[in-house]
C-alpha cells in the first residue's frame, strides 16, 4: 500500500531545509503511520534528493508527522538548480511511499 | 467578550486581487492583511530602489491598492501589508497619492521601518552564516540588502496613532495577523500563550488560500468545492485567544481539519518551539473542531518567552544559472531525449571545460523533480529536455541554453519548443543579530 492511500501531505521550505507533513485522513491509523514511517526510511526513500538527515515531529491531536529534511533542496531555493527550487513536489514523493 | 475579525488579503507577492476585496466587502472584517515578502524579494527590490529611489516595494502594490484603500475605507477595514518590500516609506508616499486621488480625506498611512540594517552589517562580519557554517565575512559575492525579521512593536504604535493602513518591510508573516490583537486587546508583550495563539491565527492565514482549500485538491480523495473562485481565510478572535477560522459564505474552497492540518504544519521545523520575534511558539497541542460549514475551531497553541535576537536575511550577488529546455515526442522520444543531454554534456565539456560549478540534467516527465537514482519511470509519450548550470559570470552560464538551443540544428531529430534564459541569482543567507541594533521607526501620512 502507498502512504498515499492513507494520508496527505505539504512541503515546506527554509532555506536548504525541508519539511514534508503525513497526516492521516483516519486516526485509527495514525499509530500505524508513527510505527511504520520512521525517519531511517524517509531518509532512504529521498536517497539522493536529500543530503543531511531527517528529524521527525508529532502532533498527535491532528494525527499529523512532520519529517525536517536537512541539505534537502539542492544548495537552498534561491540556488537550486531543479525545476522545483522550493522542493514543493517532495510531499508527494512521500506519499508514494510503499508501506 | 471584545472580539476582531481579521483577513487574509494575500498568500504571497503576485496573490490574486479579488478575493480580498471579497472579504473587505464581505467579510464583516476589522482588518485585512496582506503578507507579500518571501525569502529574496527584499534584495531584488533593494536592487530597484538603488536604480530608483521611489522603487523597491511590492510591483502590485499599486494595483492592489487602487482597489483596497477606496474600498476598506468604506466597510472601516484597517490594512496592515509587507508590501513595502525595501522602500516601505516610498510605497506609503504611493498610498497617499492613491488615497488623495480617491478622496479618502483623513485617512492614516503609516509606513514601519528599522528592518534595513545594511548600515551596520559590517558589525557581524565574524557571525556564523546558517546557511554556510563560515563567517559573514567569507560569503563569496557582495552584499546587497541586510534586513532583520521585526516582530509587532512597530504595527503597533503605528496602530495607536491610528493608522488605518500600515505600511512594512520585512517583519515576521505572522506579526502582520497578531499586531491588531495586541492592540485591540491591549495584550501584554509577555502574555506568552496569547501570543503562542495570535501567532497561530498569523500561521494559519499567513498563506491566503492555502489554509481555503488551495493547494490541497486532489481529485477522489481530497475534492474542493469552486477551487476556481477560491475564498481567502478570515479569523474571528477573542480577547482571552480563542478562535475559528472561516470564509466568505457563497465563496469556493473549503475550511476543515484537513485544509487548517496541512497548513499549520507549512514550513514549521520542531512545532514546540516555533520561533518568531514576538514569541517562542507551540503548537504542538493544536486541536481542529469543525464548527459549522467551513468553520473551524482551533485551540491548544501556547506560548514561552521570545529569545533575545532577531533572525536577518542578507542578500547577495551570487551566480549565474543558464538553463534551456527542449522537447522530444513520439516512438523513441525517451532515447533521443538520453541523446540530447549526452550531446550537451560533451560541448559544455569542449567549450567551457571546467567552467560550471554545477550542473543538472534533467529529462522532464521522467526524472526532474524526483532525482532518486533508484527512481523507476516508464518511457513517457513525450519528454521534455532541461539542462541547467551555475557560474560566476553570465557569459559561461550562457552556454548552457545556447548549447540546448543548438539541438534544433545540431541535435536528434524531431526536436521542438526550445527556450533559453539566464539568471542573475541573488542568494540570502541568515544570522542572528541582537535586538537592541535594530530600531522600528513609525512615520505617519495623513491623506
Amino acid at each position: 500500500m502507498k502512504l498515499w492511500e492513507i494520508a496527505h501531505s505539504r512541503t515546506g521550505d527554509k532555506g536548504n531545509i525541508s519539511n514534508v507533513s503525513l497526516i492521516a485522513y483516519d486516526p485509527k491509523d495514525f499509530e500505524m503511520l508513527k510505527e511504520k514511517v520512521t525517519c531511517e526510511k524517509v531518509k532512504e526513500h529521498f536517497k539522493g534528493i536529500v543530503k543531511g538527515e531527517v528529524v521527525r515531529y508529532e502532533l498527535p491531536n491532528i494525527c499529523a508527522l512532520n519529517f525536517v529534511m536537512y541539505a534537502a533542496l539542492g544548495g537552498g531555493v534561491t540556488r537550486s538548480l531543479s525545476v522545483d527550487m522550493h522542493g514543493k513536489g517532495l510531499s508527494s514523493y512521500l506519499l508514494n511511499m510503499e508501506i | 467578550m471584545k472580539t476582531i475579525r481579521i483577513g487574509s488579503g494575500a498568500g504571497y507577492a503576485g496573490d490574486r486581487l479579488e478575493p480580498s476585496l471579497e472579504l473587505i466587502e464581505k467579510g464583516n472584517l476589522d482588518y485585512i492583511s496582506y503578507e507579500c515578502l518571501a525569502e529574496r524579494t527584499i534584495a531584488i527590490g533593494q536592487q530597484a530602489k538603488l536604480a530608483d529611489p521611489n522603487k523597491g516595494y511590492n510591483g502590485l502594490l499599486e494595483h492592489r491598492m487602487e482597489k483596497a484603500l477606496p474600498l476598506a475605507w468604506e466597510h472601516k477595514v484597517k490594512i496592515i501589508t509587507n508590501m513595502g518590500s525595501a522602500n516601505p516609506e516610498a510605497a506609503a508616499r504611493k498610498c497617499v497619492e492613491i488615497a488623495r486621488k480617491h478622496g479618502l480625506t483623513g485617512m492614516k498611512i503609516a509606513c514601519v521601518t528599522g528592518d534595513d540594517i545594511l548600515p551596520i552589517i559590517d558589525r557581524y562580519a565574524d557571525t556564523e552564516v546558517w546557511e554556510t557554517h563560515e563567517p559573514l565575512s567569507k560569503l563569496p559575492g557582495k552584499v546587497v540588502s541586510a534586513n532583520a525579521y521585526l516582530g509587532v512593536e512597530g504595527i503597533v504604535k503605528a496602530l495607536q496613532q491610528g493608522a488605518d493602513v500600515v505600511i512594512t518591510g520585512r517583519v515576521s508573516d505572522p506579526a502582520i495577523f497578531m499586531a491588531p490583537m495586541i492592540y485591540e486587546f491591549g495584550w501584554k508583550e509577555d502574555d506568552w500563550d496569547l501570543l503562542g495563539k495570535g501567532t497561530m491565527v498569523g500561521h494559519l492565514l499567513e498563506c491566503g488560500g492555502q489554509v481555503t482549500g488551495g493547494y490541497f485538491a486532489e481529485p477522489g480523495k481530497k475534492d474542493v468545492p469552486g477551487v476556481g473562485h477560491l475564498g481567502f481565510p478570515l479569523v474571528e478572535i477573542a480577547e482571552d485567544g480563542s478562535f475559528f477560522i472561516t470564509k466568505v459564505p457563497g465563496s469556493g474552497g473549503m475550511v476543515t481539519p484537513d485544509t487548517c492540518a496541512e497548513q499549520i504544519c507549512y514550513e514549521i521545523h520542531d512545532p514546540e518551539n516555533y520561533l518568531t520575534p514576538d514569541v517562542v511558539a507551540n503548537f504542538k497541542q493544536v486541536k481542529f473542531v469543525q464548527d459549522g460549514p467551513d468553520k473551524v475551531v482551533v485551540s491548544g497553541a501556547t506560548g514561552k518567552p521570545r529569545t533575545s535576537t532577531f533572525k536577518c536575511s542578507i542578500g547577495y550577488k551570487d551566480c549565474f544559472i543558464g538553463d534551456g529546455e527542449i522537447s522530444y515526442g513520439g516512438p523513441g522520444c525517451l532515447e533521443r531525449a538520453k541523446l540530447a543531454l549526452e550531446i550537451v554534456k560533451e560541448r559544455l565539456e569542449l567549450v567551457a571545460p571546467g567552467k560550471f560549478d554545477e550542473m543538472k540534467y534533467d529529462l522532464i516527465g521522467c526524472n526532474s523533480i524526483y532525482w532518486n537514482p533508484d527512481f523507476q519511470y516508464n518511457e513517457p509519450s513525450e519528454v521534455r529536455v532541461r539542462v541547467a548550470g551555475r557560474a560566476t559570470t553570465k557569459a559561461v552560464a550562457d552556454l548552457v541554453p545556447n548549447e540546448v538551443e543548438a539541438l534544433y540544428t545540431n541535435g536528434p531529430a524531431g526536436g521542438c519548443g526550445a527556450v533559453k534564459r539566464t539568471r542573475e541569482i541573488v542568494s540570502v543567507a541568515s544570522i542572528l543579530i541582537n535586538r537592541e541594533d535594530v530600531h522600528p521607526a513609525v512615520q505617519v501620512y495623513t491623506v
